[in-house]
């Protein structure tokens, strides 16, 4: 479903639309078909109008089995399109599904218009000639979907062909059976006489800004991100991972990027994942590990030794719901907390959070920037649904970027390993090797002076405020906060941030268009905030912050600007749509 | 890179720091800090290329006393932030400093893993069968029945081999020292410079507050001919004050026996030869315990095989072959693309 969803998005960007999508699969590899636990979907809104999120309700389900349409039918508009394969409508399927009759005969579905073919049956006989066992000429019935819906979107079929040509180079029979049945699917849609009301949909073009675009997901900007930061700071990347769902996909991306001079290192376990990562940054090179929310809580006292010893090191987390293992494919940003304050101590770092999949390029250089200038850890935001979702991407021309070369330290003429740059706070940075600059550094306490052990009451006071110090000092030096959409002032910002930017947006842009007082401001920089929020949230009446949490974010405002900042929770495993978010909109400006 | 020939070769004195050494006087750690001194200005270290990486516990603290690169980590990690120097620059010399709690307890997975990646670096193991730092609870290494703070009625857990563990685990390089053993430390730390790989040495030290005279029975001056057999690669497995006794192979068993030369017809043909590079003699001689057999000292294993570093550097050689220059331009344009104009 993953495989026919991905094609289904490149013929559809190629088409000139915009577009948003949503893959949502379960945490087992094979989940038992037929199980309502075990539906994959993949979700795409697209059109030709600017498109922000993957969608609220759907205008249309296509479910393979009884399962997929007992999970997808609440997401369904009323009078949109059911397209079935009647074929697995059997007592069994039904049965595995929770159904007590059947949906398609009890008249549970007449909200909807419904399709109901036999597509099991019209693969097998699409396929015949090329001599598959049932089983595997089954596998087909989604390529015949896809050409069916391809006929009724007008989309191109020749990127789906050729990919079925590439994957299946070495099967040439299979590639044959799929893009035969592609083909019958798109011919059944020609020919056949589908019911009432049910037509070949044309969708114009979406109103797009001239340029080079690519669809991306965000694995694949923020490793792309991540190479990129480092070659502007000049600095080798070694990327250090134990796998965890959803982060995985980095590590995957990462290791294919040997020529791009990453190495990465698949470690024993999440500690020794972030350890090792300090360790090449100690050595000169840019350190980065990631994971995931239980994974980054292993990793938590290996961060306060970067704290302390004062070494870059990125940490990414690709956020899932919780606590514990909780549910691993699915979305959440529940751990804002636990990247701003979770750490024995006083222990500040840098957090930076990214909003779209194309975002995550950008955050990952800006993540990388603060990290090196002010040798400091610091945890890029990012979540599940982020990583995995793909949307249309103005590719950046990349020397357009400025660069911040590190500079080692190699004079030893007046050289303590604490000694700090006036202006930034942040230590030199010197790496074995560099003669004469020879020192000892770590987890103990150091002299603000010397860099050596200290147990000094007052120099501890000294030291613990002057790291808190330099991570605020960082305020300076990223962007003002910016109003995403609407004024300065008003009767409600609705403050947001990381994923849950388009349905803020939208919901935003469409109260806008009613009139209504209404802001949407999204914040990248979690810690430290931009140093103009606060005097920004004062021009509001009210502010409400939507969250995939139960208000981790509106609790960061109220203890840092005494805001009444009002929590819109959302903890399903789903992003928001944004009919939730327009609701408590209009509840709070009615009040 | 460029070699350059130091004018001065160091002094052991010249690997000293500043810092005033806070281990309890008599602790065996100043014996190996001497001999580790002593063998960098030996095999004519640099300061600037030496690394000593430590986890927590007393024996954590040796870095800040050697004047090289040097980095107090936590606890039982230092063989995963020396893996991560290696992979940044493999060109550095790398000591990890651990202990019995830090690397066979809190850090028992990085030590298992690192030995069975063979990362280019040298693991010293500070072996006192107590946690010293955290005053005196029993250690992994710790015999069955120890009393200590947290086992009043004496611990009733069996103790893990160090050795025996990191043969298990893979490691090419395997010996054991003494921290008394001046002579003897430095040449193992040579040998485990010298080696490609990961290099494990365990030093039964002593814990002079907590755990003292632990080792002494076999370790103690009257006893140690008898009790320790010093092993030389391709000498026969002769100790004693007499040099008269020997292990063979039990006729009829897996397993080595003590035997006297010249009685029931014992000459120095039946005694076996140390083989380094034969793993099942090393795990023979690594379960060897007083008081009936000898404890093992020296190098038990050598048998080198590439290591991590040298796959990742094939493997970065390789694939940097194919490097496009690293152009993001061409990375941000990989697979599929189009051009939308006005």
């Amino acid at each position: 479903m993953q495989f026919i969803g991905n094609q289904f998005t490149q013929s559809t960007a190629l088409c000139g639309n915009d577009l948003a999508t949503f893959p949502d699969f379960p945490a087992e590899i094979r989940a038992p078909a037929g199980t309502t636990f075990g539906v994959s979907a993949f979700q795409i809104n697209f059109g030709a109008s600017v498109i922000k999120t993957s969608g609220d309700d759907c205008d249309m389900v296509v479910a393979m089995n009884p399962a997929a349409l007992k999970v997808e039918l609440p997401e369904l508009k009323l009078g949109g399109l059911i397209l079935v394969d009647a074929g697995t409508f059997t007592e069994r399927n039904l049965h595995k599904a929770h159904f007590d009759t059947n949906p398609l005969e009890d008249g549970s579905l007449s909200p909807y218009r419904l399709i109901e073919l036999d597509i099991s049956a019209m693969t097998l006989e699409a396929v015949k000639e090329f001599g598959l066992g049932k089983k595997e000429a089954l596998r087909c019935k989604n390529m015949w979907t896809l050409g069916l819906v391809y006929w009724m979107y007008d989309r191109d079929r020749q990127v789906t062909i050729d990919w079925l040509n590439e994957k299946f180079a070495n099967l040439p029979d299979l590639a044959a059976a799929n893009i035969a049945a592609l083909n019958a699917g798109h011919a059944f849609g020609e020919t056949a006489e589908i019911p009432d009301g049910v037509h070949g949909f044309s969708i114009g073009k979406a109103n797009i800004a001239p340029g080079e675009y690519r669809t991306v997901t965000g694995a694949e900007a923020l490793s792309w991100g991540l190479v990129a930061g480092a070659k502007l700071a000049g600095l080798k990347m070694t990327f250090c991972s134990y796998p965890i769902t959803p982060a995985s996909s980095l590590l995957h991306t990462l290791s294919n990027l040997m020529d791009y001079d990453v190495v990465t290192f698949q470690a024993e376990d999440e500690i020794a994942a972030v350890c090792t990562a300090i360790g090449a940054s100690y050595a000169g090179s840019l350190g980065i590990t990631s994971s995931s929310g239980p994974g980054i809580a292993l990793k938590a006292e290996a961060m306060g030794l970067a704290i302390s010893a004062e070494l870059p090191l990125i940490v990414v987390n690709s956020q899932r719901a919780g606590p514990s293992t909780g549910m691993p494919t699915k979305t959440e940003q529940s751990d804002l907390h636990q990247a701003v304050f979770g750490r024995n101590a006083d222990s500040p770092l840098v957090v930076v959070a990214s909003r779209s999949p194309s975002d995550c390029f950008y955050v990952a250089i800006e993540t990388i920037r603060l990290a090196v200038k002010y040798m400091t850890p610091a945890i890029l935001l990012t979540d599940g649904y982020i990583g995995n979702a793909a949307e249309l991407w103005l590719i950046p021309d990349f020397d357009s970027f400025e660069s911040f070369p590190v500079e080692f330290r190699i004079d030893p003429e007046g050289y303590q390993p604490f000694l700090r740059d006036e202006k930034t706070l942040a230590r030199p940075w010197a790496t074995p090797g560099t003669p004469g600059l020879e020192h000892r550094i770590g987890g103990l306490e150091k002299d603000f002076d010397t860099g050596h052990i200290s147990y000094d009451s007052a120099n501890h006071q000294r030291m613990t405020e002057i790291r808190a110090a330099k991570i605020n000092g960082i305020a300076d030096d990223i962007p003002l906060q910016t109003v995403e959409e609407g004024d300065g002032k008003g009767e409600l910002a609705v403050v947001g941030w990381g994923s849950t930017y388009g349905p803020i947006n939208r919901a935003v842009s469409a109260l806008r268009d009613e009139g209504k007082k209404v802001s949407h401001i999204h914040i990248r920089h979690i810690w430290p905030l931009p140093k103009n929020l606060g005097d920004l949230l004062e021009g509001f009446d009210q502010v409400l912050v939507p969250e995939l949490n139960k208000g981790q974010l509106s609790t960061l405002l109220r203890s840092q600007y005494l805001t009444d900042a009002q929590t819109l929770s959302k903890v399903s495993g789903q992003p928001f749509k944004i009919s939730e978010i327009e609701a408590a909109i209009r509840d709070r400006l009615e009040k | 890179m460029n070699v350059v020939t130091p004018l001065n070769k160091l002094t052991p004195a010249d690997f000293a720091t500043d810092q005033e050494v806070r281990w309890c006087p008599g602790c065996g750690d100043y014996a190996i800090l001497k001999a580790m001194q002593r063998t960098l200005a030996d095999i004519g270290a640099t300061k600037e290329n030496t690394v000593f990486v430590s986890g927590i516990g007393c024996a954590a603290r040796f870095p800040y006393y050697m004047a090289t690169y040097g980095f107090h980590t936590i606890h039982g990690r230092a063989p995963a932030v020396g893996t991560g120097i290696k992979l940044a620059n493999p060109d550095l010399d790398v000591w990890v400093i651990t202990g019995d709690g830090d690397a066979l307890s809190i850090g028992g997975n990085h030590l298992l893993h690192v030995l069975r990646r063979n990362v280019n670096l040298q693991v010293l193991l500070f072996n006192n069968e107590t946690y010293g730092l955290t005053k005196g609870q029993y250690s992994p290494t710790s015999r069955a029945g120890t009393r200590s703070p947290s086992t009043p009625m004496g611990s009733i857990e069996n103790p893990v081999s160090a050795v025996a563990l990191a043969l298990g685990a893979g490691a090419r390089f395997v010996a054991r020292s003494v921290d008394t053993m001046q002579k003897h430390l430095p040449v193992i730390f040579k040998r485990a410079h010298d080696h490609n790989g990961t290099s494990f040495v365990e030093i039964f030290q002593n814990c002079i507050v907590y755990n003292d005279e632990v080792f002494a029975e076999f370790t103690a001056k009257d006893v140690a001919d008898d009790a320790e057999i010093i092993l030389e690669h391709g000498q026969p497995l002769i100790f004693g004050k007499q040099k008269n006794q020997g292990l063979r192979v039990k006729p009829g068993f897996i397993e080595l026996e003590t035997v006297i030369i010249g009685e029931d017809g014992v000459t120095e043909e039946d005694i076996l030869v140390h083989d380094e590079t034969n793993r099942a003699l090393a795990g023979m001689l690594a379960l060897l315990e007083p008081p009936s057999m000898p404890v093992a000292i020296g190098v038990l294993y050598c048998d080198p095989r590439p290591s991590y570093d040298d796959g990742v550097k094939d493997h970065m050689d390789e694939a940097l072959k194919h490097s496009s220059g690293h152009d993001i331009n061409a990375l941000l344009r990989r697979g599929h693309t189009w051009t939308i104009t006005d």
